[in-house]
């Protein structure tokens, strides 16, 4: 039975409850700014009562960023596969500069999201800058924090681009996974300096030395430059910090040149409206100035600006190499796009080049179960997309399911992501339909090139699959599919990705019984189940990851489902045309089971075109009749009928087949475990 | 109609009152003040048929059946034909009164009868059944129905035909034909679904269905009802009368009526039901003459609705002026002729709209309660969007 891919399950079923303890022989010194956020916390305690003088002075003062020039600024991110510990390592690097009070409740203190908090994942990256004194200097060190997931690979990638280097992750228990390596790719190729950072030593099974030399097979990382660290317990997290001083490059811009910044998060506040994470790469910017967003063009005044500690703390000016907050008057999140570059009305600079919209890679229908929830759905799935602009949103009906809208995302776990936080924070009961993805045609009719003003058309809904005699290819998006694995559960693995389509493209030991390979899939074999199955095959060892490899030509058709010879339209996929077999089979029994019998038989077929591929057949009634009714039996026999005869206004009629609505949505709905 | 049983069969979840010595007094006197009560009320003034049903009242003393009589007699007519109905459970003692019962007053039988019946855990065997059956027929002659039951835990097609067979043998001029219906709250119901017994199939069963209508009309019996066949025109005009909407009044515990209480100045058919509890029911009686638990007033709709659903379990369906009489405005191609699901049951040759009336086919009468939603909703809405200009309907 296939089942649909649920990857934060068991990526993410670690939950963090760490005991906490003082760390010993604390001996920083460090500038700690009180704000709203400490204002509330229960308590502050440090080991250090100058901290607390110190504090209680910088509160009322106004942080003079001038005073901090590039060469003592480290800006850098910290990337890991799920679960390694980024954000408890995170909460530690606050609470040893004293951004956040040492108490057992900091628990992953930049992950805001309910949802993150629950599956311990960072979804939407947090930013905090830090003070540090080390040799008798304070550095600003910014930490960039980013999503853990490559779903979200293009917002890492922006962060990253903010960043001189990186901490990379690795739990000492499990080693490199695949999302280890998705990441450090995307810092090696921007070029940053990496930290290895080897996390969770006091655990039983952890073999710090094995996962060494993974890393220096895997990444051409000297052994020696690997930091081992309890980020629970503490232990060396001091040394990250000075690590992160020594080794990081100060950034390298000049607070001469014009100001220009780049946007590398944003978030939305219902009061003012959006609040835009920038990196200053030239010049500075203060209260006032008036700023241009180069991606619309739109010109805005700056009403606020500041520092992440981690909450807002406004300042006069950033400068060069900096990095905070701006309020600029946007009102939509649309208007601070990730990547985009802000500039000074008056000195007009070369955009950031990287800056592109985020593409959707996964779609699927989302209804509201109820149609009368439909407005209070809308208003739920707006907001949050204020807050996650990655999100497409295009209104959307299906006869079976009524009103909705088909969703696009980054991503499998975005998906996932935004779909729980729909149900957790707004409350909303909805129907998701089976993800899809979106293939592309490139057009032979010159009609339709003319109509559609270009000869490559993106088909997001199966309706509007164009005909294969007016295309002259249809692609569909392959991705590149890292697996790695315990090497006993090879022959298994190698069989499914066969299975699916895939390509081997690489397969190398990362240690002495550790398999790293390299698929090409089609994204469409492992938006379903592929996750579970991998997962269950390997006892849970293997992990997976994947990213964007572009389209490719493929034999894809247009499977229609029919009942009685009629098509139900909101039941036509695109299937690859070896797999359409399986597909239709499957969809047929699932209908089989679903509807009910009625009083003729029902034929219900795949069909590719008018080629029938696969039938099941719901047999005729023979008998409905109540065999007794008398003067006792009236009342109740009629309350039974009225019953059945508004049931029936509620049906879907394909031809004369009374579809019940829950019918589709057992068949469109993703399957639930 | 009153309800009483000596035992409790594992397939009935039927108001049970199982009679003691001491009380049949006080339940006589309550027959008659209720019935007494509604005949007033109701300002009937002819009775065509009377039905003692419900349980076994066979165990209910002749002197009992009679005295009710005598009390329906004194408040409204009761005429010479009037059939009058006895429920017997085929034992030993029920057909030894069954001659007493004649001279009360009862003038048909109506048995339930199986062979085989060990699993279903009633106290007569095949042997008393067909003494029974034998005795009344003795006694109303073609005046007997007896009851066959399909679809029993265990049953085949051919079991059940060899067994109808030899029933048919010994029944007089009246069959009523019933599939067993696992009720939840029984005996039978829990046996089935923890696995201990299975009943056929819903398949299976429309083959006994199906082969049980052939054979019946093979051996002379026509059916004139979903569930009832008469050979020699020997149908029940009694339980006619609920398929053909007739007016009817409910008396004894849990009982059901249909009728418009004029007696209180009302033109509307209520849907009346008597208090279920026996001990409840005879200290209401006591109190207030009455053990009228529920009323509910029939809407034009509702009466009309009704019409269709019972009328439609006839052979012969409903004919226009049937109709007419309930519903003077809009008639039956009105309602329904325009709807392209009538015209598809027409063309499926399950449902006929013709010069006569509404009725089922052969093949339709076994899918009615497939077909009935689809008319429920045309009448609905030709109803409701008033298209049938009817506030000042006759109501019956």
């Amino acid at each position: 039975n296939p089942t649909w891919l649920r990857p934060t399950k068991h990526l993410l079923d670690f939950r963090v409850c760490q005991t906490r303890q003082r760390s010993q022989g604390c001996k920083i010194a460090c500038t700690v700014i009180r704000h709203r956020w400490m204002k509330r916390a229960p308590v502050f305690c440090t080991h250090n009562t100058t901290n607390k003088m110190i504090s209680t002075q910088a509160d009322k003062e106004n942080i003079d960023m001038s005073k901090f020039p590039v060469e003592r600024i480290r800006n850098f991110s910290i990337i890991a596969h799920i679960d390694h510990g980024k954000s408890t390592l995170a909460d530690r690097l606050l609470e040893l500069t004293g951004a956040i009070a040492t108490t057992d409740k900091n628990k992953q203190v930049l992950d805001k999201l309910q949802v993150e908090r629950e599956r311990g994942i960072t979804v939407k990256a947090q930013t905090a800058s830090l003070f540090y004194k080390y040799q008798g200097q304070t550095y600003l060190l910014n930490l960039i924090d980013t999503p853990g997931h490559v779903d979200f690979s293009y917002e890492v990638s922006r962060s990253i681009s903010a960043c001189q280097g990186v901490l990379l992750i690795v739990d000492a228990n499990q080693g490199i996974q695949a999302q280890t390596v998705a990441n450090f790719y995307l810092a090696f190729e921007a070029q940053l300096t990496i930290i290895p950072v080897i996390n969770k030593i006091d655990l039983k099974n952890a073999d710090p030395e094995r996962v060494e030399k993974q890393i220096e097979k895997v990444f051409d990382i000297p052994t020696e430059e690997c930091i081992r660290i309890s980020a629970k317990l503490g232990t060396n997290v001091e040394q990250v910090l000075q690590e992160v001083v020594k080794r990081l490059p100060p950034p390298t811009f000049k607070k001469e040149d014009p100001f220009k910044a780049l946007v590398f998060d944003s978030n939305f506040d219902h009061y003012r409206g959006v609040v835009a994470n920038i990196a200053l790469f030239g010049g500075y910017l203060s209260k006032g100035d008036r700023i241009i967003s180069a991606y619309l063009g739109k010109s805005y005044e700056v009403n606020e600006l500041g520092l992440l500690r981690p909450d807002e703390h406004p300042t006069d000016r950033l400068y060069a190499g900096q990095v905070g907050y701006v309020i600029a008057g946007m009102k939509e999140v649309k208007e601070a796009q990730i990547g985009d570059t802000l500039y000074h009305q008056k000195h007009l600079v070369e955009a950031f080049p990287g800056f592109k919209p985020a593409k959707a890679m996964v779609f699927a229908g989302m209804y509201p179960m109820d149609q009368s929830d439909y407005s209070a759905l809308r208003s739920a799935v707006e907001k949050l997309t204020l807050n996650d602009s990655s999100v497409t949103v295009q209104r959307d009906s299906s006869l079976a399911l009524g009103a909705g809208w088909r969703l696009g995302f980054l991503g499998l776990l975005h998906m996932e992501v935004f779909n729980q936080r729909l149900e957790q924070e707004y409350n909303a009961s909805v129907i998701v339909t089976a993800p899809t993805v979106p293939y592309k045609a490139i057009l032979s009719s010159a009609k339709l090139i003319k109509e559609h003003g270009k000869e490559e058309i993106t088909i997001v809904n199966p309706a509007q699959f164009p005909d294969r005699s007016v295309v002259k290819e249809y692609l569909e998006p392959m991705v590149m599919g890292t697996i790695i694995t315990p090497d006993d559960y090879i022959g298994k693995i190698m069989s499914i990705c066969l299975n699916r389509r895939a390509v081997q493209k690489n397969m190398v030991y990362i240690d002495d019984h550790r398999v790293m390979m390299k698929y090409l899939f089609p994204l469409n074999e492992i938006v379903v189940d592929f996750y579970d199955l991998l997962k269950s095959m390997s006892s849970g060892y293997a992990s997976f990851d994947y990213e964007d490899a572009g389209y490719q030509a493929a034999h894809v058709i247009k499977m229609d489902i029919l009942l009685n010879g009629k098509p139900v339209e909101e039941l036509t996929t695109i299937v690859h045309k070896d797999r359409a077999y399986s597909a239709g089979k499957a969809m047929c029994e699932r209908l089989q089971d679903a509807i009910p019998r009625q009083m003729f038989e029902i034929a219900v077929q795949a069909a590719i075109g008018s080629k029938v591929i696969a039938r099941e057949t719901i047999k005729a009634y023979k008998k409905n009749v109540l065999a007794k009714c008398y003067g006792g039996d009236i009342t109740r026999k009629m309350k039974l009928l009225k019953k059945q005869a508004e049931g029936k206004k509620k049906m879907r009629y394909v031809g004369t087949v009374q579809v019940p609505k829950d019918a589709f949505i057992n068949v469109l709905k993703r399957k639930d475990k | 109609r009153c309800s009483y049983c000596n035992n409790k069969c594992s397939y009935c979840n039927f108001n049970k009152y199982i009679p003691r010595s001491d009380n049949q007094d006080v339940m006589l006197e309550c027959l008659q003040r209720e019935t007494e009560t509604l005949l007033k009320l109701s300002q009937v003034s002819r009775i065509t048929s009377v039905f003692f049903g419900g349980g076994t009242p066979s165990l209910a003393r002749p002197s009992t059946i009679a005295a009710v009589l005598q009390t329906v007699t004194r408040h409204a007519g009761l005429s010479e034909e009037a059939e009058v109905t006895l429920e017997v459970n085929p034992t030993p003692v029920g057909s030894s009164k069954l001659e007493d019962f004649l001279h009360a007053g009862v003038n048909r039988f109506s048995i339930g009868v199986q062979v085989r019946l060990r699993v279903l855990g009633r106290d007569h065997n095949s042997q008393h059944a067909l003494q029974t059956v034998a005795e009344a027929r003795r006694l109303c002659p073609g005046r007997v129905s007896v009851d066959v039951m399909f679809g029993r835990p265990g049953q085949s097609v051919a079991s059940w035909e060899l067994e109808l067979d030899e029933l048919l043998s010994v029944c007089d001029d009246h069959v009523s034909l019933y599939q067993l219906t696992l009720e939840r709250g029984t005996q039978l119901f829990r046996q089935v679904q923890k696995g201990q017994l299975s009943v056929p199939s819903d398949d299976i069963t429309a083959v006994m269905y199906d082969s049980a209508r052939r054979i019946l009309q093979k051996r002379g019996y026509l059916q004139y009802e979903v569930s009832n066949f008469a050979r020699n025109g020997a149908i029940s005009q009694h339980n006619m009368s609920y398929w053909k909407a007739s007016q009817y009044l409910g008396v004894g515990p849990g009982a059901h009526g249909r009728f418009v209480p004029r007696g209180e100045g009302d033109v509307c058919r209520e849907a009346r039901t008597q208090t279920l509890e026996p001990d409840v029911w005879l200290r209401e009686v006591q109190q207030r003459s009455h053990g009228t638990r529920r009323r509910i007033p029939l809407t034009h709709l509702g009466l009309l609705e009704e019409v269709l659903v019972m009328g439609l379990r006839l052979i012969d369906g409903i004919t226009h002026q049937h109709w007419q009489l309930f519903s003077p405005r809009a008639d039956l191609y009105q309602i329904l002729s325009s709807s392209s699901e009538v015209q598809d049951l027409q063309q499926t040759g399950l449902l006929i709209l013709d010069d006569r009336g509404l009725r089922c086919s052969w093949q339709g009468l076994a899918l009615l309660d497939s077909m009935l939603p689809t008319l429920l909703l045309l009448l609905e809405a030709y109803i409701t969007q008033g298209l049938d200009n009817n506030s000042d309907s006759l109501q019956l």
